[in-house]
């Protein structure tokens, strides 16, 4: 384990940023989903590494970081299960092709 | 509520149900239509007489008349309008000539409109008529006199568009409605300068108040001569005074029974009987009274001579009605006030007899209104004949006829009031009287037939329910004048009006002096005698009179002489293309510039405030694409701006 807070946050800051460009980049719903719980995790990362160097905030850190991971899970399987759905119907992953709302 | 105000509620209550009832089944009543509406205005003449008969001769309503209350109207605040009515010796002669006049040609109808099958329309609007008309007379404030004369503007309207598929008959229903709205407009603003200088409508208390004394003195005088001027507006309008005289003789498309009613002897007169009820008001504006006079004989010897050229034989009655309303104007504006009612009321006996008698001759003719095409009927129509002449005597002026007593009366008064210009041309006036209404006579009833041939030998009397009112005017026509008007300037007229007047008349100055037979009225009543009889020799040298033959060639060589006068009369000098010119080329100008402001400024700051909001919606819908990662990367744009900003500002 680093001793530098920094790298951790920079470590945490990568991942979010390539979350944010996966997300915005792919046409594909799964990837987008990914890059989702990259940022998701991203974002956990900078939480615990938080919690870690200030001893005050590490009970409550822990507890966010579960929560995240909670929340990542229930979102992740609502998001599957819809573009699961949406797949079925329109016959591809590709989001831009879901054009049917527009207008 | 006493009888004799039951009874003058009955007056107005009866044509008004008579109106509705014949509205409601007159169509199926077929050729009876009349069967309502006809003996329901014979009941109001008989309650009318009652109600005269009472006033005038019995006296019984007093000095003040009779009045009352039906209903508060308008209770809105300080704006209290009651419906009241007044009855008094003005009312009640005014009375006799509406009701009786009334009668007489709702029973002429009943034959002159027995073959059109819009007869139950017809007698529905006279019913109306009778009703707005009796409501104008018995009023005792200006709101409801307001109503009322607006009431009789449109049943006007509604009888000159009577035949309303006849282009010209709708065309001048238009006209006299829109020219009438022209004065009603003034004197609905002289109604409302009374409101706010008064503070109230009743006749009672205004007249009261424009009384010498403090009230019209906390006025200034402008004001005063100001809401005279205004109110008068409104009687030129309805009285067809110049410049808003053009509307009559274009009304003389409706029935001829209507034209005899209502734009002869009876709505036509509202103007006069307006402002002698209005005296008090008058009475304070001097200036005011000059004006009217000068329009009155204005209009007097404009209508005359138009009158000698016109071929229609209702439109040569039509000037000369607006002639002689036009002495009654002359005879108000001098202060004659009961001068003027008692020519109105001789006028709307003996012009009726002449509509209603020209009726006659129209329905003998087949519907022929041209003079030139009649001629020689003397024979063949005498009753109408004989009817016809004593109304033209009267009109004339010849003693000892009705006409004679009320010119002589307003010629007399005028030169003795100190008004010897309205004197001068008022007897040129009765010259030329004459001459018209000899004119009319000679080339309808003298000399040889015009008529069609073919229509020649079915030329017959009309039916007793049109000769029988014919003969029933006559008699008024030949006798009202010497039962009332003489002796001259002290007879029962005006006996009868002088306490309505008196007050006024101290306003103006004006002192009442005895009869001079051989001093200067019997010199002045010999003049107005003199000119009338000038008039119809000349009338009957140039047009005939039953063996005299007519001089046609004469005719000719002083039209010749006087061409430029006569094509000016001919086309009754140009004031229907003066408006032309004016309201309709000039107007629509004006009018079409107001058009294109509101369009391009008003409409188009309202269209073009939509047009921006529209445009704006349609460029910032392209940035709604729908797809989410669009939006996210709104979202992630934004976020790093607002990290940015955190650092370089917020942190520093």
């Amino acid at each position: 384990m680093s001793q530098s807070l920094d790298a951790y946050l920079i470590l945490s800051a990568l991942l979010f940023s390539i979350g944010t460009f996966g997300f915005l980049a792919r046409r594909n719903a799964i990837a987008m989903l990914m890059s989702i719980e990259l940022m998701l995790n991203a974002v956990n990362l900078a939480v615990i590494a938080f919690g870690a160097f200030t001893p005050s905030l590490a009970g409550h850190a822990a507890l966010i970081a579960l929560l995240v991971m909670a929340v990542a899970a229930a979102e992740a399987t609502v998001g599957l299960a819809i573009v699961i759905a949406i797949y079925r119907n329109r016959r591809t992953p590709l989001v831009d092709e879901y054009a049917s709302m527009r207008e | 509520m006493t009888t004799d105000q039951l009874l003058v509620t009955l007056l107005l209550a009866l044509p008004i149900g008579g109106f509705g009832l014949t509205a409601l089944v007159g169509r199926r009543l077929y050729t009876r239509a009349w069967l309502i509406a006809v003996p329901v205005i014979i009941v109001t003449w008989l309650i009318g007489m009652y109600i005269v008969y009472q006033a005038l001769f019995v006296g019984a309503y007093g000095e003040h008349g009779l009045r009352f209350t039906l209903w508060e109207w308008v209770p809105a605040g300080d704006f209290r309008v009651p419906v009241n009515f007044l009855v008094d010796n003005l009312t009640a002669v005014l009375l006799v000539v509406v009701t009786t006049v009334g009668m007489l040609v709702h029973v002429y109808s009943i034959g002159y409109m027995a073959h059109d099958p819009g007869r139950w329309r017809f007698f529905a609007y006279l019913n109306l008529f009778m009703f707005s008309m009796l409501l104008l007379v018995l009023a005792d404030n200006f709101l409801l006199l307001f109503a009322a004369w607006e009431l009789v503007g449109l049943s006007s309207y509604l009888l000159i568009g009577f035949w309303y598929r006849r282009r010209a008959a709708a065309l001048a229903a238009k006209k006299a409605f829109l020219v009438n709205r022209v004065g009603d407009f003034g004197f609905a603003l002289g109604i409302m300068a009374i409101w706010t200088t008064v503070g109230t409508l009743n006749f009672a208390e205004v007249f009261e108040f424009f009384a010498p004394g403090d009230g019209v003195a906390g006025l200034e005088h402008w004001m005063v001569v100001g809401i005279a001027l205004l109110l008068f507006t409104g009687a030129v309008g309805k009285s067809a005074q110049v410049p808003l005289h053009v509307w009559l003789p274009d009304a003389m498309e409706g029935p001829t029974p209507v034209s005899a009613l209502i734009h002869a002897a009876t709505m036509v007169n509202a103007g006069v009987y307006f402002v002698a009820r209005a005296n008090p008001i008058f009475a304070q504006a001097p200036e005011a009274m000059v004006v009217i006079a000068a329009i009155g004989i204005f209009t007097a010897i404009l209508a005359a001579s138009i009158a000698f050229t016109q071929r229609d034989i209702k439109r040569v009655l039509a000037y000369s009605t607006l002639s002689q309303l036009g002495y009654m104007f002359a005879a108000l504006g001098v202060g004659a006030f009961s001068a003027a009612i008692f020519h109105l009321v001789t006028h709307g006996f003996f012009k009726g007899l002449l509509f209603l008698g020209s009726g006659s001759v129209i329905h003998a003719v087949h519907d022929e209104q041209d003079m030139n095409r009649m001629g020689g009927l003397a024979r063949k129509i005498p009753i109408t004949h004989w009817t016809m002449l004593i109304g033209a005597i009267a009109i004339a002026g010849i003693p000892p006829l009705a006409g004679f007593w009320s010119k002589d009366e307003i010629l007399g008064e005028s030169f003795l009031f100190g008004f010897y210009w309205v004197w001068a041309i008022g007897v040129v006036v009765a010259v030329m009287t004459g001459i018209y209404m000899f004119r009319l006579m000679g080339k309808t009833f003298y000399g040889p037939s015009h008529v069609d041939p073919a229509i020649e030998p079915e030329i017959h009397e009309s039916p007793p329910s049109m000769t029988v009112p014919l003969i029933l005017l006559a008699i008024p026509s030949a006798l009202l004048g010497l039962a009332l008007g003489f002796p001259p300037m002290a007879g029962l007229i005006t006996e009868w009006l002088e306490p309505i007047f008196h007050e006024a008349q101290a306003v103006l100055g004006i002192e009442h002096h005895a009869f001079q037979l051989f001093g200067i009225d019997g010199t002045l009543l010999v003049i107005g005698a003199g000119a009338g009889a000038i008039g119809v020799a000349l009338g009957i040298w140039f047009f005939g009179l039953f063996g005299l033959r007519p001089r046609p060639s004469q005719v000719e060589r002083v039209t010749q002489r006087l061409l430029p006068l006569y094509r000016g009369s001919a086309a009754k000098w140009y004031f229907d293309e003066l408006n032309d010119l004016i309201f309709v080329r000039f107007g629509g100008v004006v009018a079409r510039a107001m058009w294109w402001f509101d369009v391009r400024i008003v409409d188009g700051t309202v269209n073009g405030i939509a047009g921006l909001t529209q445009g704006a919606g349609r460029g910032i819908r392209t940035i709604q694409t729908g797809r989410v990662q669009n939006y996210a990367l709104g979202i992630a744009a934004g976020l790093l701006l607002i990290a940015v900003m955190y650092i370089f500002v917020v942190a520093r």
